[in-house]
């Protein structure tokens, strides 16, 4: 059947709340209007707005409300309403979500879900299309999970509904409405499980989320220069899969990381140190990584120049040392000049 | 700056034209301007209040007595920190009446959100006094059950503890439990954000929260004339909808009723309600701290006058109710508190590096794991050049 992300997401919360009755959903507009982004379209009308309802516009509200529902036992799922505006309930996300079952040795946990549409594409003004994928993944105690297929977005909004730690669920804005052929009734792999999505014997491009999209688009135009890549889907940033990531690049022995973001001190440079501690005797080039650049969410009619796309990834793939020489770009202007 | 204590007054008993309180036509929304006391700071009663009957008097016994062994286990805790058993420790010398008060208006089965101001008011509530202390003994986080006491962590983010009471007095609510949430907080966290997020959620939620603002004048040394320009801490209530009090906090009569008439608010499903109560803190913010940079002796003594556990004690050996005899068993009971509660911490408490690993998730990631065994191995290898 073929649906779109945004479709498989209210479905997948449609399914969790008939499953469990503790499951509530809430945030900003999501009640009688749907969502900003329809994610949550008709769940209020067919659960009641007991399960299903809006609150006062305060993030830090939302999260904390979330934490004294998961303590009474309730399964609190948030949306986020866009990627900025989630930044007022940091202290609560930092603080308390994701250390409450730490400090208090596991006698309290807190499953709750905050949902956050995040990521550009789609044309957005200020403060509408951060990545902020790395705040999260670098707190411990949170899981972040970001989908990139029709199906994974329900199957990982389920299992995230159903796992006992908070989890960070990023929803890449851009692909919320493209459609694919999906079979919602099975799940796909669970957490910790990173996905070869398109085999290769060259070289792998890892990615996740909206990035997802771009590496198989550059795969596909790879071939007509001669190479065979493969790409690697991370779908959960936490709990990471070193394995899967590793042997990939352990086979190929290129490898470039991709991600939206900006690029330093991001989930793309964790994810290629991780692989050059683990690959650096199979490696014949450096890891390579393909980001946003280093600014501030551009304007609208810039972000095409920010954010990475099937060019950058292809040229960054071009330098993975082919021919056996180093890269021109690394070397002292002295030797590069020579 | 004035620094005199508020000259607390009798409330008028005329009717005044307040703001009507949706949630409770009974009651104004506006706080009178005063706040309620029951004692003057010399223990004599003031003529009775029908909105504020008199706790029973086997009560406030009760209240006695717990805050005579809450003063010594605050005595204790900071002597502990001069023997390095305590990391840190932050009194509540001077608001026995407000800890000990608010954890008699509550049920064991209603939930706590402490700050780390309220040791005291935890021991009262009768967790174990080692379980209370382990987050400034340092050797974990949080020392007791939080689930099993009902009581949360002690927070230290300031009033982020607000918007969880109000999700918890929900989350009770809408499983059908008629749960009350008391949250601490102090002065200095009401200018946070979490505080009116908080309270304004619980009163659009109608959950039952009570919101119990300690006003101790200072927020470590900051004056609460840089945390408000407002006529009182709980006219905050008033832009919310949520209906307040202000209550003399070192007048332990006082202090029970008001809380006591709060809870009862919240308990019959009319929504949050905030209280003020005005107290002192007697001890510098911790035993770091130096209060002679910022305050004078003068103010300090001027509220040593107001001492509420003299206030309660007069009260009740007026009325017949507390003698010597009586007063001698208290403070021997407090004393073999303070004895054991000296001998349990004089242990060295045992820590397991290897427990870090245990609860950061439901079940460790592969990248915990690792690092686990990378220390296990390390241990190994310490213990290995120990022995030779």
């Amino acid at each position: 059947m073929a649906t779109t992300m945004a479709k498989a997401l209210n479905a997948a919360l449609a399914d969790a709340m008939a499953a469990d009755e503790r499951v509530l959903v809430f945030g900003e507009d999501v009640g009688q209007l749907g969502g900003v982004f329809r994610i949550t379209d008709g769940l209020q009308a067919r659960f009641g707005d007991k399960r299903c309802f809006d609150t006062p516009l305060a993030e830090a509200g939302i999260v904390g409300f979330a934490v004294g529902l998961a303590m009474s036992g309730l399964r609190p799922v948030v949306e986020m309403q866009f990627d900025a505006f989630a930044y007022p309930a940091f202290e609560q996300i930092a603080s308390h979500v994701a250390k409450l079952r730490n400090r208090t040795r596991g006698a309290l946990s807190v499953p709750i879900v905050i949902r956050v549409p995040y990521a550009g594409g789609i044309g957005g003004v200020e403060h509408h299309c951060d990545s902020s994928e790395a705040y999260y993944a670098h707190t411990p105690g949170l899981k972040v999970v970001t989908p990139a297929t029709v199906d994974d977005a329900y199957s990982l909004l389920r299992e995230a509904i159903d796992d006992p730690d908070p989890v960070v669920f990023m929803e890449p804005k851009k692909l919320y409405f493209a459609s694919a052929e999906a079979d919602l009734s099975t799940r796909t792999e669970p957490f910790g499980r990173a996905v070869v999505r398109r085999p290769g014997r060259d070289a792998t491009l890892i990615a996740y989320g909206p990035s997802v999209p771009v590496a198989l688009e550059a795969a596909e135009a790879a071939r007509e220069e001669g190479w065979d890549l493969e790409v690697v889907d991370v779908r959960t940033i936490v709990p990471f899969d070193d394995e899967t990531v590793t042997a990939s690049v352990r086979r190929t022995g290129r490898c470039v990381v991709i991600q939206e973001a900006q690029g330093f001190a991001g989930v793309g440079a964790e994810i290629a140190a991780r692989v050059q501690e683990r690959c650096f005797h199979a490696l014949h080039a450096p890891v390579l990584r393909v980001s946003g650049l280093d600014i501030p969410y551009p304007a609208p009619m810039l972000e095409h120049t920010h954010l990475p796309g099937v060019d950058r990834v292809l040229d960054a793939v071009a330098r993975l040392q082919w021919d056996d020489q180093p890269d021109a770009r690394w070397l002292p202007a002295t030797e590069a000049a020579a | 700056m004035t620094t005199t204590p508020r000259a607390v007054r009798r409330a008028s008993p005329r009717a005044r034209r307040r703001p009507a309180n949706p949630a409770d036509p009974a009651r104004p929304l506006l706080p009178d301007a005063e706040p309620v006391s029951l004692l003057d700071p010399t223990g004599t009663p003031l003529p009775a209040r029908t909105d504020y009957p008199e706790p029973a008097v086997d009560l406030l016994r009760e209240l006695y007595r717990r805050m005579v062994v809450g003063r010594r286990f605050d005595t204790q805790a900071t002597a502990l920190t001069k023997q390095g058993r305590l990391a840190v420790y932050p009194s509540s010398r001077g608001q026995e009446a407000c800890q000990v008060g608010a954890m008699l208006a509550v049920r064991d089965t209603d939930w706590v959100f402490p700050t780390y101001r309220e040791s005291m008011a935890l021991v009262s509530r009768g967790l174990d006094p080692i379980e209370v202390l382990t987050l400034l003994r340092g050797d974990w986080h949080c020392g007791y059950d939080p689930a099993a006491r009902r009581t949360a962590p002690q927070c230290t983010p300031l009033a982020t503890q607000c918007v969880h009471a109000a999700g918890l007095a929900y989350g009770e609510a809408h499983q059908g439990r008629d749960t009350v949430a008391l949250a601490f907080i102090g002065d200095g966290a009401t200018s946070e954000g979490d505080f009116h997020e908080g309270i304004n959620f619980a009163a659009v939620f109608k959950a039952p929260v009570v919101y119990f603002v300690q006003n101790n004048r200072y927020a470590i040394s900051v004056p609460l004339s840089r945390q408000t320009a407002a006529p009182s801490l709980a006219y905050k209530g008033v832009g919310y909808g949520v209906p307040s009090e202000q209550v003399d906090g070192n007048d332990p009569v006082a202090v029970l009723a008001v809380l006591t008439r709060a809870v009862e608010h919240a308990r019959a499903g009319n929504g949050p309600f905030l209280v003020e109560a005005h107290t002192y803190r007697m001890e510098p913010h911790t035993n770091a701290d130096d209060a002679t940079r910022y305050r004078d002796g003068a103010e300090v003594d001027a509220w040593r006058d107001r001492d509420p556990i003299v206030r309660l004690e007069k009260y009740l050996r007026d009325r017949g109710e507390l003698d010597d005899e009586a007063v001698a068993a208290v403070a021997a009971e407090a004393e073999a508190y303070a004895a054991d509660v000296r001998e349990r911490m004089n242990a060295q408490p045992t820590v397991d590096p290897l427990s870090l690993f245990d609860h950061v998730y439901a079940q460790p990631t592969p990248q915990l794991i690792e690092q686990r065994e990378q220390i296990c191995a390390e241990l190994a290898a310490a213990e290995q050049e120990g022995d030779a």
